[in-house]
């Protein structure tokens, strides 16, 4: 059995990260699973957590009363699952479920950010990967708006 | 060129419907010379009466010699095509172009980038690589689709899925509970296994924002500009490069393309005005 510190470690996300770094992120952090179809954050509750996903599938969904909600991403094997709790008001905005089985890191989010205030070097490590995945997940949520494989507007000389 | 000035008659021998708004046409030209085509060309079909379009050529020719496109209904001369029925005649002439570099990504692995209907134009590419298959080191397959019911080649996709060496994924935009696959932009499918080496070549054709997005998140991953290559698709009319209608900066997507190496038009693809 691997001990919390080394999957951290392990994880991708936090490649390169230094070892007082992870120690003091393994102060807040539990290893949890989530069987399929299980709900992980919903729209709207506290962003009190988030998840280093080691294995599995996590759909982020948006939901719409009276509709089926709508898939809009899935975090698999490698990434993160939660970016709300970084910035106020730590609010949850769309719901995650677990579309395989999935098994995570889970930080106590206020813990983190606890520590992050107090260590500014592990707050910079954190913010260095995280904004650069979050810029990412940005340009393709913008792409993805754009609709870009519906049909195109009728056009005079189309053909 | 092979390709003639002089459309020849074709007859509807087969129709698909592939997804809604897209049908696959198989046609019977009145002389084979038109099967003898490039993977990545196209050829113009003239709706009697209507127009004609340029159309990519959507797989390889079968056996009976018939001639393969698929259409998305767009506009009037789009429409006419998509309305045709078995046994109906239309014009043709091609193929033109300059297809994919097949023989240049012989012994190298191939990934291919493919976006909604941008999947056409590689099918015969794909199949002639299977075809050849000890040719070629790994194939990787992305697809980006808009929803899981506008996935096109959805049979075509099972069965490379299940071709020993070749690794296809697809993702779409948005999708119901029910879907279990991926959601996300295509580049989100490129990991480890798709990123490049020295000995990657990459093909990609779909919308052309896909198709910028795809090239430099590959070129993030390490591969050349110059072992990249994009279909372009501008408003193709003569299909030889006179009448200018298809004129992308320097070039002539007909003439010239629509095949482009992606070192050689990447300035282009951020001019707004092109």
């Amino acid at each position: 059995m691997k001990w919390i510190e080394e999957l951290i470690s392990d994880h991708p996300f936090l490649e390169g990260i230094d070892a007082a770094s992870i120690k003091l992120m393994a102060g807040c952090a539990r290893n949890v699973s989530f069987d399929a179809g299980r709900y992980i954050m919903h729209a709207g509750d506290a962003a009190d957590h988030f998840y280093l996903i080691r294995r599995g599938v996590a759909a982020l969904e948006c939901c719409s009363p009276g509709h089926d909600p709508i898939i809009i991403e899935t975090l698999r094997e490698g990434d993160f699952l939660g970016v709300s709790w970084l910035a106020p008001p730590y609010i949850s905005q769309f719901d995650s479920r677990a579309v395989e089985s999935v098994q995570a890191v889970d930080f106590d989010a206020a813990c983190l950010r606890g520590k992050c205030e107090a260590d500014h070097n592990l707050g910079y490590e954190l913010m260095k990967r995280f904004v650069p995945a979050i810029m990412k997940r940005l340009h393709a949520a913008r792409v993805q708006s754009m609709d870009i494989y519906g049909c195109p507007p009728p056009a005079e000389d189309a053909d | 060129m092979r390709g003639t000035q002089v459309p020849i008659v074709a007859a509807v021998a087969g129709k698909v419907r592939e997804i809604e708004n897209v049908i696959t046409l198989k046609l019977d030209a009145e002389h084979n010379s038109a099967a003898d085509f490039d993977p990545g060309q196209f050829n113009m079909l003239y709706a009697p009466g209507v127009g004609e379009a340029a159309i990519s050529i959507s797989d390889l020719t079968d056996k009976r010699g018939r001639i393969v496109h698929t259409v998305r209904n767009v506009g009037a001369i789009s429409r006419a095509l998509t309305q045709l029925k078995k046994g109906d005649r239309l014009g043709l002439r091609g193929p033109f172009g300059v297809g994919w570099p097949v023989k240049q990504a012989k012994g190298k692995n191939v990934v291919i980038m493919a976006g909604g209907i941008g999947l056409a134009p590689l099918r015969p590419l794909i199949n002639y690589i299977l075809l050849a298959r000890s040719e070629y080191d790994s194939i990787t397959l992305l697809y980006g689709a808009r929803t899981p019911d506008t996935i096109l080649f959805e049979p075509d996709l099972r069965r490379w899925a299940d071709k020993p060496g070749m690794d296809a994924r697809i993702t779409v935009d948005a999708a119901g509970p029910d879907w279990t696959g991926n959601v996300g932009l295509i580049t989100s499918l490129l990991d480890g296994r798709a990123a490049a080496g020295g000995d990657t070549v990459a093909f990609i054709c779909g919308p052309e924002i896909m198709m910028r997005c795809s090239a430099e998140a590959l070129c993030e991953t390490g591969l050349q500009q110059d072992a990249i290559w994009l279909s372009m698709e501008r408003n193709m009319k003569c299909a030889v490069g006179h009448c200018g209608h298809c004129q992308f900066g320097p070039v002539f997507v007909c003439k010239d393309g629509p095949v482009f190496r992606y070192d050689r038009i990447r300035s282009s693809l951020f001019v707004k005005e092109l």
